[in-house]
């Protein structure tokens, strides 16, 4: 007689670990877990993790956990105070705002960038490069030309001259970058479907009368989808910086509003003095900039082990 | 080249090769014992069954990380353990050759032919480039090219299999090593090349009086080419026969082996398969 | 044998320049393409997304007769395909307008600032080779040490930094409290008037005429806007070097290699690293391109007078001509060195030449 198998627990380790799935959430959990662990015992990437929770928090709680008004400061009082003064734990700006204040609510709007720009632009990538590579012919000819010359464009002058045409403003802003930044999903969408396009469950959902739409939209795309959100994770910082860069410029969210990268723009006059003005919403930059790096590497790494060279 | 020693030019005793993975370690040789003298002995066995990883302990060649332990493993008479890297590497090339299964990845590709086998020389003895360049054309044609000129300046990917292959050879025989290590040198090859191949080292390990290790999962090749044969499964060795002897292998899975070689005029059915016993890997 | 042998070896040759006329012509038609892309954007920046484009040219406080006359110009009244050829005809000719704000023709303006910016890109790119490619070496040789992990993280902070904040510190610290850089522009005032340019390039020019000391100030002057941007470089270099010399390192040929009897270090500088030389090549230039973008920002901080501060400048004066011109140069060059890099790629590489 064979050995009697212990079923293992519902949701415990051995659950999720089992090469014998009895159900298709068991089996998808599994695979889950895995990739968690293998995440997880990255430390750099468990920063990045823990850095962009943390900024989703703050964004969330601006409100409640920004001591005093971004947009009304105490001008009387309160001008270019340095950092650690009673109550301005980072100091003022030069109408008596509270930094710390202006950083919190500042997240908010790097936030609504970030997210913004990747619901725009990852999509109409998606779309492009899935049909691209699904169709084939000279469908995939002209719009691989057409991704072809947006990926030769430089990212940061076109968004600038987008900007200057359309005005300055967020919203311009985000549109700006996200037009230049879906030609990198567009390619990686169409790699991954010119990979299963031929493959026998394809041809198996065909035989049984599936239309390509169908095909494209429910089998072809969430295949590419792990790639695309490595990608898109790793592009974060760099849309962050882009927007950042227009901020400088006066080009992206418009007074008083606290984007980081404007900050930085109207600190610059007082830089020497008060540095502290210029170079706390920076920082801001830099942190979140490298959490989603960290973040995105790790994912990469724990998606695809092959590719961290284990 | 030095005098002939007396005694075996290799001794391996108990070799044992670990390899740490996420999920415990890996013995991918587990006390393999032998030795050689200026002979040709096979190393035979199925994938996994650890034969690459013994030539490449012999060589010093194992990725980094793994463990190599034996309570013995001499070269004519140098304790290879406990040579420091730099013996080490004054042997390879020099007095322990080895050839890599298949030139379209064991050659550098942006590297000419003639550049390659030259630096083996330049890496170990003291010769103007004009000497190296004409010793290294001498080893073209001692492996049979006709065109040893041509070739010199060639890139690999610009030759067939089977010429990249004898460039191989001319490339790590050309300093007169005494013991080759040959790793399925035929195994990527078109079986017609193979003969060819075959037979150019057979001349010069005849010609230098070289020991060979010939690795392969060929059976039949091993035993049509070499003295003895060494047959490897998991990790050990199963059996150890003169290949005069084969047709008496005791071990099953060397009985098993040989009936897998097709042979005409009888009829087999059914097919015989190749048992495997849980006692083997034990 | 050798017969087989050399009939295959014709035979690859006699495919090969066929394939290469093929891959001449697909070349071209990338690059035409490409570039009319590049115009048919602009265009579409400059002349259908405002609502006036006289109007963006020349601003809105000038008098009609001036609109009306630029409205003419324009060929704004003609159907959009029609001033689309013009348009590109004017490009291809070098004709990108007048700038409101100098009041001269744009390319003139470019032609007088550009150097400006591509002795800055220069500088950095080799500074981020120089420096990059031995650290990626390293980071792969010494894999998962100490070493990797600090060369990693550096590399990883480059690419979180915002530049224009990096460039404004700096100048706080090495100017304003150590006075060991010089700030702003290209040269003090001083040499303006005894200097004469060549090449536009100040280091190259000044050391040809023998004149040191405007070697050295200019030397003091672009010293840290291309340490910066070659910090920049050298992440993204590093990271690209240590990436390629991993996956080199794993080859079969490096084993060859180790049996042959060669040095660590041969195997690693003349082996690995000539292998991973030549993506590394397309590497150097791709970084090269994504300098002259990121000198926009830097030149605005350190008043460097090239091609990036020209485009924030007229962006700040809603000089939309200059600001359209800028854009179609930068690109152009962008767009060019990312396919004369693949080019390069393609020819260099002898497993890619007999195919």
């Amino acid at each position: 007689m064979s050995v009697v198998e212990q079923t293992p627990k519902p949701y415990s380790r051995d659950w999720l670990l089992s090469d014998r799935p009895t159900s298709r959430q068991q089996a998808r959990l599994g695979r889950a877990y895995v990739i968690w662990r293998r995440f997880a015992e990255n430390r750099l990437a468990l920063l990045g993790l823990g850095i962009i929770i943390l900024l989703l928090l703050v964004a969330a709680f601006a409100d409640v956990l920004a001591p005093h008004n971004p947009v009304q400061g105490d001008l009387m009082n309160a001008r270019l105070l340095p950092p650690g003064s009673a109550g301005y734990w980072l100091g003022t700006d030069d109408q008596g705002r509270d930094i710390l204040s202006r950083l919190i609510h500042g997240s908010r709007l790097t936030l609504m960038v970030i997210v913004l720009v990747a619901v725009i632009a990852a999509p109409i990538g998606l779309i492009v490069g899935t049909v691209s590579g699904y169709a084939g012919g000279w469908i995939d000819a002209i719009l691989m030309r057409i991704t072809d010359i947006f990926l030769a464009f430089p990212k940061l002058v076109l968004a600038l001259a987008l900007v200057a045409a359309l005005g300055p403003g967020i919203e311009n802003a985000i549109l700006a970058i996200a037009v230049t930044s879906w030609p990198p999903y567009a390619r990686i969408a169409r790699a991954e479907t010119l990979t299963f396009r031929n493959s026998e469950f394809i041809s198996a959902v065909k035989l049984m009368g599936a239309s390509p739409f169908r095909i494209v939209l429910r089998h072809v795309m969430p295949l590419c989808l792990s790639s695309l959100i490595v990608r898109v994770t790793l592009d974060m910082a760099g849309i962050i910086l882009t927007a950042a860069g227009l901020g400088f410029l006066g080009l992206g969210a418009q007074p008083p509003l606290p984007e980081w990268g404007a900050m930085i723009a109207s600190g610059r006059r007082f830089i020497l003095d008060q540095w502290w003005v210029a170079a706390m919403p920076g920082f801001a930059i830099l942190i979140v900039s490298l959490g989603f790096n960290l973040l995105g590497d790790g994912l990469r790494d724990a998606l695809d082990p092959k590719e961290a060279g284990q | 080249m030095t005098s002939h020693p007396s005694g075996p030019l290799l001794t391996v005793d108990d070799l044992r090769v670990t390899f740490p993975t996420r999920t415990g370690e890996v013995q991918a040789v587990r006390g393999v014992s032998f030795t050689l003298g200026r002979e040709r002995l096979g190393i035979v066995g199925e994938s996994g069954s650890g034969k690459s990883q013994t030539g490449r302990a012999i060589m010093g060649l194992t990725p980094g990380h793994a463990k190599i332990t034996a309570s013995k493993l001499e070269f004519d008479g140098i304790d290879l353990l406990k040579a420091t890297p730099k013996q080490r590497r004054d042997l390879r090339g020099k007095r322990i050759g080895m050839i890599l299964q298949d030139p379209k990845y064991s050659l550098n590709p942006v590297m000419t032919i003639g550049k390659q086998i030259i630096e083996t020389l330049l890496a170990h003895e003291k010769l103007s480039r004009s000497q190296a360049r004409t010793r290294a054309l001498e080893m073209l044609e001692a492996v049979q090219i006709r065109d040893p000129e041509r070739v010199f300046g060639l890139y690999p990917n610009e030759v067939s299999g089977g010429m990249g292959q004898r460039v191989m050879i001319a490339m790590m025989l050309i300093c007169g090593p005494e013991m080759l290590i040959a790793d399925e040198p035929t195994s990527a090859l078109d079986v017609t090349v193979q003969l060819d191949v075959l037979s150019i080292l057979d001349k010069l390990v005849v010609e230098r009086g070289m020991g060979l290790v010939f690795i392969s999962h060929d059976l039949r090749l091993v035993s049509s080419f070499c003295d003895r044969v060494i047959v490897m499964y998991a990790g050990r060795i199963v059996e150890e026969l003169p290949s005069a002897d084969l047709a008496q292998a005791k071990h099953p899975y060397t009985q098993g082996l040989l009936n897998c070689l097709p042979t005409i005029g009888t009829d087999r059915h059914p097919l015989p398969v190749l048992e495997r016993k849980a006692e083997w890997s034990a | 044998m050798t017969l087989t042998d050399t009939t295959a070896a014709t035979r690859r040759k006699r495919s090969r320049s066929s394939s290469t006329g093929k891959a001449i012509f697909r070349f071209l038609v990338t690059v035409v393409t490409t570039f009319l892309g590049l115009l048919a954007v602009t265009f579409f920046i400059g002349r259908v997304i405002p609502i006036d484009p006289a109007l963006a040219i020349v601003g809105d406080r000038a008098p009609a007769h001036v609109v009306e006359r630029v409205r003419e110009q324009l060929g704004l009244n003609l159907p959009l395909y029609q001033q689309f050829y013009f348009y590109v005809r004017d490009a291809l000719t070098g004709n990108f307008g007048t700038s409101v704000l100098t009041t001269n023709p744009v390319m003139d303006d470019i032609r007088r600032v550009f150097p400006a910016t591509m002795e800055l890109a220069t500088i950095g790119t080799i500074f981020g080779a120089l420096f990059g490619i031995p650290l990626g070496v390293l980071a792969a040789v010494k894999r998962g040490s100490i070493a990797d992990q600090i060369v990693r993280v550096v590399g990883l902070i480059g690419y979180s930094v915002p530049i224009f904040w990096l460039g404004l510190l700096s100048l706080v610290l090495f100017y304003a409290k150590l006075r060991w850089v010089a700030y702003p522009g290209r040269l003090d005032i001083v040499y303006e008037y005894t200097f004469t340019p060549i090449t536009g390039f100040f280091l190259f020019d000044s050391l040809v005429q023998g004149q040191w000391d405007v070697f050295w100030d200019a030397f003091r002057h672009i010293i840290l806007p291309g340490a910066l941007l070659g910090y920049f470089s050298l992440a993204y270099i590093s990271r690209m070097t240590r990436s390629f010399m991993l996956n080199e390192l794993q080859q079969e040929y490096i084993v060859a290699a180790r049996a042959k009897g060669l040095s660590e270090t041969r195997i690693i500088w003349f082996h690995a690293l000539r292998n991973a030389g030549v993506p590394l090549i397309t590497v150097i230039a791709l970084s090269y391109a994504g300098l002259l973008e990121g000198s926009v920002l830097t030149e605005t901080i350190f008043s460097w007078p090239g091609l990036g501060l020209y485009i924030t400048n007229s962006l700040q004066n809603a000089d939309m001509n200059a600001v359209l011109g800028g854009t179609i140069i930068v690109g152009s060059v962008f767009i060019a060195i990312n396919l004369l890099s693949d080019l390069l790629y393609r020819t260099l590489d002898p497993r890619t030449r007999s195919r």
